[in-house]
């Protein structure tokens, strides 16, 4: 199993989500996160202070899939959330050790 | 009573305006159409701080300062009424003092219901006149904000209301020194706003800059509050202003026209320099813009015309904008919400153009009879420059006592980055 971590950019968050449905994948957690990569941020100002915001909004996706699974999600993540400009984020990668429902205590593959 | 002899003199020089003689007798008699709208202003200038202020101050903090914010403004407007009550009226309103009053009213001693001062009962222009010494001193937490501790933030108030408000109040409005010399403050743009600005200067050095600030983004927390805040400002300003006129007739309706024109100017002088200069016209320099003009058009209100007060007005949107600019650079001070930026700032131009503005042939009612405007202004200037000068004395003193009192006017760094909330009042204004 793997769990695909994708940060993307907060309005694509749909998109992502309708095209992991089309390929069957069940759940999706999301969280909203701000980070920067080589996406600028913008100035703000408030009477004399100007504030520079490095960080911008962004919606981070986790997803455990099957090894089997990986690439269909893996590509149908990139598809959805790119724009083409500069900000649309990375997905990342990472060994799932273990997955377990909580419900009915099913493991494995049989959990996701 | 010499506040008497004021609006005497105020009804004498608006003569030419109104084309009426002033019905003026040295006995008070009664008139319940000034009462009633003496009892309005002074709802509407309480409503000014609670929750005016406190609003358009609580916007500005960080979310975990808004609480400390809106307690000091709502503690200080119940501390220095019950003060006003106790000596202040007295010290402001009584006596023959060239600084200061008198004890004869202590306690609001041999005041009935029955008493009367010009045409109300002496009791509404008591508190009329307490809600102008309470939002005075609750201007001033603008420049100590986010890092005072909250019992040196009352001790300092009763020093400073004792010290500096009391004696400016008398020597301006209670028959005292400026008064005499003709200095023209009708709604106290030197009596609560070049004096408050002052103070929260004062305290802004003296308590140092916050921690962070210059390298960590403090944006405003919540600028729909401060929107609103600075609303009921505006709205509650026409008690103040029209207020100042102590009674409901001519004069009254002039200070009301001059509080909407020269602040909706002053609104879009500020944002107008905005654009210009940074792009962008935003929320809070349109709300700063009508707060400059409020401040600009209260020593003139009632004694310059309506184009007079829209020039006022278009002049304070650009002052007051270097104030929170320029200035406060020049100062390198943390003058938190800009109380003297905006205040002081806006006072001291206010306070100078009227001396301009009040003469007849600028559209005013009028100087008094043989003073040039030259003359005029340099009795303004002076006006202005006691008053620097006193209040800041009286605010060095304040809080230095304050902060032997208290150990220090300052909470910890470690408290500073938890946020007076928590610390001093032990609530959060949001549960997220």
């Amino acid at each position: 199993m793997k769990l695909v971590t994708a940060v993307i950019k907060p309005f694509k968050l749909d998109d992502v989500r309708e095209a992991l449905s089309e390929i069957g994948v069940q759940g999706i957690t999301v969280t909203e996160v701000k980070g920067f990569g080589r996406q600028k941020g913008h100035t703000e100002l408030y009477r004399g202070a100007e504030y520079v915001v490095d960080f911008l909004p962004k919606v981070k996706i986790d997803i455990a899939t099957s090894d089997e699974q990986l690439e269909q999600v893996i590509e149908a993540i990139s598809k959805a959330a790119n724009t083409g400009k500069i900000g649309d984020g990375k997905i990342f990668v990472t060994a799932l050790e273990q997955a377990i429902r909580i419900r009915t205590g099913e493991s494995g593959v049989d959990a996701i | 009573m010499t506040v008497k002899k004021l609006l005497a003199a105020l009804a004498l020089s608006s003569t030419a305006l109104l084309g009426a003689a002033p019905a003026y007798a040295d006995d008070a008699v009664l008139n319940s159409g000034d009462t009633a709208w003496m009892l309005t202003s002074t709802l509407l200038v309480i409503m000014m701080s609670i929750p005016g202020l406190a609003l358009f101050y609580g916007g500005l903090a960080r979310a975990k300062n808004a609480l400390s914010i809106l307690m000091q403004v709502f503690v200080i407007f119940s501390l220095i009424t019950l003060l006003w009550a106790i000596y202040g009226y007295s010290l402001a309103f009584t006596g023959d003092g060239a600084v200061i009053g008198g004890l004869d009213k202590l306690f609001l001693g041999g005041i009935t219901p029955a008493s009367l001062t010009m045409t109300m009962p002496e009791y509404v222009f008591v508190a009329f006149q307490s809600a102008f010494a309470a939002i005075t001193v609750a201007l001033i937490v603008g420049g100590f904000a986010e890092r005072i501790k909250f019992k040196a933030v009352l001790i300092f108030s009763v020093l400073w209301f004792t010290l500096s408000y009391l004696p400016i109040t008398h020597m301006v409005w209670g028959g005292g020194l400026l008064f005499k010399d003709g200095a023209l403050d009708f709604a106290g743009g030197t009596v609560i706003h070049i004096n408050a600005g002052v103070a929260a200067l004062v305290g802004a050095y003296m308590l140092g800059k916050r921690t962070g600030y210059g390298k960590t983004a403090m944006p405003p927390h919540n600028l729909a509050f401060t929107m609103i805040g600075a609303s009921l400002l505006w709205v509650g300003w026409f008690g103040f202003n029209a207020g100042s006129a102590a009674a409901a007739n001519g004069i009254a309706g002039l200070a009301f026209v001059n509080t909407i024109f020269a602040t909706g100017a002053a609104v879009l002088s500020w944002i107008g320099v905005e654009a210009l200069i940074r792009g962008k016209a935003s929320m809070l320099g349109a709300a700063s813009g009508a707060v400059a003009g409020l401040v600009a058009v209260t020593p003139a209100a009632g004694f310059v015309g309506p184009m007079g007060s829209i020039v006022l007005g278009l002049l304070a949107g650009v002052v007051c904008f270097w104030g929170v600019t320029g200035l406060k650079k020049l100062l390198n001070v943390d003058d938190s919400f800009d109380v003297f930026g905006v205040h002081g700032l806006g006072g001291i131009l206010g306070a100078i153009l009227t001396g301009v503005f009040a003469d007849a042939s600028l559209g005013g009612v009028g100087l008094a009879e043989g003073v040039t405007m030259a003359h005029q202004v340099a009795v303004q200037l002076k006006g202005v420059a006691i008053t620097i000068v006193v209040s800041a004395v009286a605010a060095i003193i304040a809080y230095t006592v304050a902060g032997l009192l208290s150990g220090g006017l300052r909470v910890t760094a470690e408290e500073e980055q938890e946020g007076l909330d928590l610390v001093s009042h032990g609530e959060r204004a949001y549960s997220d």
